[in-house]
């Protein structure tokens, strides 16, 4: 009798640490998050109030910087995707060649993603000065261009901070783009090169459909990944200049951290869960359509 | 179909070699921007704050150690240190117990509510800690724990990343045959003594994958110290590397670099020796979303 009892409650042993953690850590703040946009939260004070939809018109009628940061987010993603999706691929498809030195290159490119975003940012703020100062300008100025003070300038803050995550974060999608082309089955090439198909035929009719389920994927994840940057932007330019580059996850962290907030922080936090879990919902719906192709 | 042509062999070695060539130059042109920043950052921190700017050098100018020293004595770096090293670990070890634990579970036992139990968890991986950091942060004041570091244990072991952990132990652990949990049951193991003596010896492959991320993770993560702790002597690495300011606000931008360089030089030095280890496990938490 103990036996079975005990075997019936030993998985609810193991799992419970981990489901009662989720429970306190993920789940109750979800909810809670939930129930403080509709709060306005004083840290000071220790007042909670109810005040029904006001962060919420706050946010959408009232509140030009929001409106900005949406469109700062989205401009981050636009200009960082296409950028990190192409050249990771081409890169990929490179190192997918056996030469002498490929695994020396393989390891260069991944290198920053094992390094902190922090130090990675801190370099690259002295590398971005304006005038003369910065290295690359320096560089710039040998071959006659004058270059930008990337940090402060409104049009070019955003750039540099695109460039910077792009390059912090592009070896990771390398790493999957070559496993992703490592492994594609290798006679459908047989059978095209017998047909005498030509590389660039190859490429666009068989590499490409083929890998089309990794880059939705890898698309999806640099996506979400961009939505949350964060680390980054508070290095490089802090958001500025004039709010320039002021992201969601910044926002957040401003209106509750530095101005105390918390309702209307909360508020700005459900804008980007709503965001990740619509694009979560569009890479569950393309894996299944993707799964069901393979069977 | 190798007919060599004695008249047209220079040319075709000539052809076989210049793309070759090209990609050598394309790849190292385009890995520089990934790699000079390393290199830069080395040199700068043995330079003086004015031999920073201006044109790039290939080698210090003046060798300065001095700044490593004054780095470390500037804020209490060495602390700050030991600070990320034990509570990545904690993290690590954490993570690794209970989720492995419950991703056993999850892998080989019947129970009810098992599978929606599973999904919910699931739902962690999508789950941006961003979301949740306000309500944690008032939890956590709530039990007095702000400037501790238990949230920076906790919020990991339990949050994202301990879901994360727990899918991939239960994709690896599903592989393992029945045969070896039914041997050692009859031998009269319990399934917590079959989990430690049986499974773990022979899934050092996602053990090692998932301590690579979760160390990594909680190593470089920056948002949650920032947000949990205002003490200086509680602060982790990249907190303490935003930190070097003197008290006009100035950056002490040698002394920083120095402290950007001896946080970045171990885990660079880490990662070459284990470096295809770290790609795999990197490249699987890609896949996770």
């Amino acid at each position: 009798m103990t036996g079975i009892h005990k075997k019936k409650v030993t998985p609810y042993i193991f799992i419970a640490p981990q489901m009662v953690g989720y429970l306190l850590f993920v789940l109750g703040p979800l909810i809670a998050v939930l129930v403080y946009s509709f709060q306005d939260r004083n840290l000071l004070t220790g007042i909670n109030q109810f005040v029904g939809l006001q962060n919420f018109s706050k946010m959408f009628r009232h509140d030009p910087i929001f409106w900005k940061t949406i469109g700062n987010t989205i401009t981050f993603s636009l200009g960082q995707v296409p950028l990190n999706i192409l050249l990771s691929l081409a890169i990929a498809i490179m190192l997918s060649r056996q030469f002498r030195g490929v695994g020396f290159f393989r390891t260069l490119f991944f290198s920053p993603v094992v390094t902190s975003a922090v130090a990675w940012a801190i370099v690259w703020k002295f590398l971005l000065q304006g005038g003369e100062q910065g290295a690359v300008n320096a560089l710039l100025g040998i071959i006659g261009i004058q270059g930008p003070n990337w940090l402060f300038e409104p049009g070019w803050a955003m750039f540099s901070v695109i460039i910077n995550r792009v390059l912090k974060n592009l070896g990771m999608n390398v790493i999957i783009f070559l496993a992703a082309v490592m492994n594609l089955p290798q006679h459908y090439y047989e059978a095209a090169r017998i047909d005498g198909a030509g590389r660039i035929r190859i490429f666009l009719q068989i590499t490409v459909p083929l890998l089309m389920p990794t880059l939705l994927m890898v698309t999806i994840i640099t996506v979400i990944g961009s939505l949350k940057v964060f680390d980054t932007i508070l290095l490089l330019t802090a958001g500025g200049p004039s709010n320039s580059t002021m992201v969601l996850v910044y926002y957040i962290y401003y209106q509750a951290f530095q101005f105390f907030q918390y309702g209307y922080a909360s508020a700005v936090a459900l804008v980007l869960f709503v965001f990740v879990l619509v694009l979560t919902a569009i890479q569950w719906s393309t894996r299944k359509r993707i799964s069901h192709y393979e069977n | 179909m190798k007919i060599s042509n004695p008249v047209s062999f220079n040319r075709s070695t000539m052809t076989r070699m210049a793309p070759k060539i090209g990609q050598y130059i394309i790849l190292t042109l385009l890995v520089i921007p990934f790699v000079y920043p390393f290199w830069w950052m080395m040199i700068n921190s043995l330079n003086t704050p004015d031999q920073i700017f201006g044109m790039p050098r290939l080698l210090p100018v003046s060798w300065k150690w001095s700044n490593y020293t004054e780095a470390f004595a500037y804020q209490p770096f060495a602390k700050q240190f030991l600070n990320s090293l034990y509570i990545a670990s904690l993290v690590t070890m954490g993570n690794l117990f209970i989720s492995g634990l419950a991703g056993y579970a999850f892998a080989k036992m019947k129970f009810k509510g098992k599978n929606v139990l599973f999904l919910l968890l699931l739902s962690a991986l999508m789950m941006p800690i961003e979301v949740t950091l306000i309500p944690n942060f008032f939890f956590m004041k709530s039990l007095s724990l702000i400037d501790t570091h238990i949230p920076l244990i906790l919020i990991p072991i339990f949050g994202a990343q301990g879901a994360f952990t727990t899918f991939m132990t239960r994709q690896f652990f599903i592989t393992i045959p029945d045969e070896l949990e039914e041997a050692a049951n009859l031998d009269g193991l319990t399934p917590f003594n079959t989990f430690v003596k049986i499974i773990v010896p022979i899934s050092t492959p996602v053990f090692s994958a998932t301590a690579i991320l979760s160390f990594l993770y909680s190593w470089n993560s920056f948002l949650e110290p920032l947000v949990f702790n205002d003490n200086i002597s509680l602060f982790t690495i990249p907190l303490a590397l935003a930190n070097f300011n003197d008290s006009y606000g100035l950056p002490q931008w040698h002394l920083q670099l120095a402290a950007a360089t001896a946080s970045v030089l171990p885990i660079l030095i880490v990662y070459v020796i284990f470096q295809k280890k770290i790609i795999n496990a990197m490249a699987f938490s890609g896949l996770k979303g």
